[in-house]
């Protein structure tokens, strides 16, 4: 990794009795990364997180962020770290000006900068009118923003977002997506755990997928492939004719091929194979298109857990 | 292993922004509306009383919260009463509240403690307590004034001050507790019913058992060459375990100052003394110093317990 990383975990373990929540899971997120962390309920993302917050003590290894030892220096940490929980929580009673204030003199705000800070954070997230509204007649979707707006308050070195999009419909979460990608921009290091693997994918440079406490893969999206489905190239190809899928099978370095309609075919291959496919299909039959597509996180991670719950 | 920066950070916020909800929030109107209603009654029923008896106590003042009238119980049994009820009102859902809400990850996000967090929501509460019994001791007062036509003097300003002092200390027990109580239980409705139900234990049933288990312990109040002495100290020790009883006996040494003594006293003890004249304030503080120290204690060992509940829970919320 080239650039300076700001998140290192090395052994971090957590256990609740006999229980393993995190098993010795090492990790490292540079500067300005956006991380994705998957994985099935329980896998140890939360718990991973609420250590790196410095909320939970891990019972051996260490974690360093921004820096500093969440365990010894938590406050340092948490001066630089934004987070947004699943399911944010704010103080209904309260105006959405007077919640983030409340957080914002909790994080050593000066008084003075505080309404600045609100109102730029609060035309960032698209919540430009609702500063004075009770946060009682927030819609979820608002919440949500009202969360990442006290992010974009705090200004932080990372920010930690643990399922920012489960609750919210298309529109907002494609809307949310753009504010991460926005905080990329800015130069924050996001870590973004969720289950939405369209969304990981869509948004994140790396990511961590974590399983029985451990994190069982870490890299880009083509290099899980690689490693998870046998190809790190994946070319979608449209022909029209008979026996093609068997065709495309037996070609030398083809990993495997998948019917995605009745002319449509998606080929792994070890390397870019599109050159030797043109030329084989081109004589015999009526090639339409040929083009390289992403794997799917969604394919390397039900096949990973289907061949983990196999192999278990 | 020694952690970094101040547990005290934030403090000053929580409890600025905690105290403003409870001086504002419709649940605290309610029971302060209730409170001040049925004190100031009771007040100025026996105004009515003792506005007869001017110039037959040097105490008048403190009358106002000793004296019962039919059929308003005293001033002071009010408060012993109802301030517990206030208490647990503020503090039930201070921290498990934080968790229904899902604020609490949020808050403890921030570069505070959770020493910060316990803390100022605890001084938070002593504060909305504070302010409201201040606000019901000048209302008192000023009533005295008015109906009585004479200021308080400055003996009696100094018992109703210690008197004050002595109520906060109670409501921080009660407070403190369903703090604990708040921490423990992870539903507010139980943390209530759990605060509630030992609200009940020490102002109804406690003076029911004490002498049940007096009596196993050491035996008949009375024996055939008097009473039984035994009895009593055990009786007495078990009462106190009490905060209302702590409460009760300092109420009763500050605010009636004629009390000599808050136990059994023997013959050769009260020799020569001239029964009936009050006692010098200074002497008042002293017999209830145990009292009002026993009632600060409980309270911090109660604030203590929930300390280390609290720093040993998950926060997932």
């Amino acid at each position: 990794m080239a650039r300076a990383s700001v998140v290192r975990a090395d052994g971090l373990t957590k256990r609740y009795g006999a229980v393993v929540a995190v098993d010795h899971i090492d990790l490292e997120v540079g500067a300005g990364e956006i991380v994705g962390i998957l994985g099935p309920n329980g896998s140890g993302k939360t718990t991973t997180i609420l250590m790196l917050l410095g909320l939970t003590e891990p019972t051996e290894g260490r974690a360093e962020v921004a820096g500093f030892d969440p365990l010894r220096e938590p406050l340092e940490v948490k001066r630089r770290v934004g987070y947004l929980p699943d399911t944010v929580g704010f103080y209904d009673g309260l105006s959405a000006r007077d919640n983030l204030a409340y957080t914002g003199r909790l994080a050593g705000l000066p008084r003075l900068e505080i309404d600045d800070r609100f109102e730029r954070a609060m035309i960032r997230v698209g919540l430009p009118d609702a500063g004075r509204e009770r946060v009682a007649a927030f819609s979820r979707g608002m919440r949500q923003r009202l969360g990442l707006a006290e992010i974009l308050m705090k200004e932080p070195q990372i920010a930690i977002l643990d399922e920012p999009t489960a609750t919210l419909d298309p529109h907002s979460t494609n809307e949310f997506l753009a504010m991460i990608r926005g905080l990329k921009a800015d130069g924050t290091t996001v870590l973004l755990s969720s289950h939405h693997l369209d969304q990981v994918q869509s948004v994140c440079d790396r990511v961590a997928l974590f399983n029985r406490g451990r994190i069982a893969l870490a890299g880009s999206v083509s290099e899980l492939a690689r490693q998870v489905l046998g190809g790190g190239h994946v070319i979608d190809v449209e022909v029209r004719g008979p026996g093609m899928a068997d065709r495309l099978r037996h070609m030398a370095e083809v990993v495997r091929v998948q019917a995605l309609g009745p002319e449509l075919y998606r080929v792994a291959c070890a390397r870019d194979l599109r050159d030797e496919i043109a030329r084989e299909l081109a004589s015999t039959s009526a090639l339409i298109g040929l083009r390289f597509a992403e794997p799917s996180l969604n394919e390397v991670y039900t096949r990973y857990f289907d061949e983990a719950r196999d192999a278990a | 292993m020694r952690r970094e920066g101040s547990p005290l950070t934030g403090v000053g916020v929580v409890l600025a922004k905690e105290a403003a909800d409870y001086l504002s929030g419709a649940r605290m109107w309610l029971l302060e509306t209730l409170v001040f209603l049925t004190a100031i009654g009771a007040a100025y029923a026996a105004i009515l009383s003792i506005r007869a008896t001017i110039g037959e106590s040097p105490f008048l003042f403190l009358h106002l919260f000793t004296m019962a009238q039919d059929p308003l119980p005293s001033f002071i049994s009010l408060l012993g009463f109802l301030i517990p009820l206030v208490a647990i009102a503020i503090g039930f859902d201070a921290i498990n509240g934080e968790f229904s809400r899902r604020t609490m990850s949020r808050v403890l996000a921030q570069p505070i403690y959770r020493d910060a967090l316990l803390l100022g929501k605890f001084l938070a509460g002593l504060l909305a307590l504070a302010i409201g019994l201040v606000s019901l001791w000048l209302l008192v007062i000023g009533l005295g004034l008015l109906l009585l036509g004479l200021p308080p003097s400055g003996e009696e300003t100094l018992r109703m001050a210690g008197f004050f002092v002595a109520t906060l200390a109670y409501g921080g027990v009660w407070l403190a507790m369903a703090m604990l109580f708040s921490v423990v239980f992870r539903a507010p409705a139980t943390a209530a019913l759990a605060a509630l139900g030992m609200w009940l234990l020490f102002a109804l049933f406690w003076s029911v058992l004490t002498p049940l288990v007096s009596t196993l312990v050491a035996g008949p109040p009375d024996t055939v060459l008097g009473p039984n002495l035994a009895y009593l100290q055990t009786s007495q020790a078990l009462d106190r375990i009490s905060p209302n009883t702590l409460y009760a006996e300092i109420a009763l040494a500050l605010l009636q100052p004629t009390t000599r003594a808050l136990g059994p006293v023997f013959y050769s003890q009260i020799q020569g003394a001239l029964l009936g004249t009050p006692l010098p304030a200074a002497q008042s503080f002293l017999l209830i110093w145990p009292q009002l120290t026993g009632l600060v204690a409980t309270m911090i060992v109660i604030f203590a317990i929930a300390y280390i509940v609290f720093q040993r829970q998950e926060i997932r919320a």
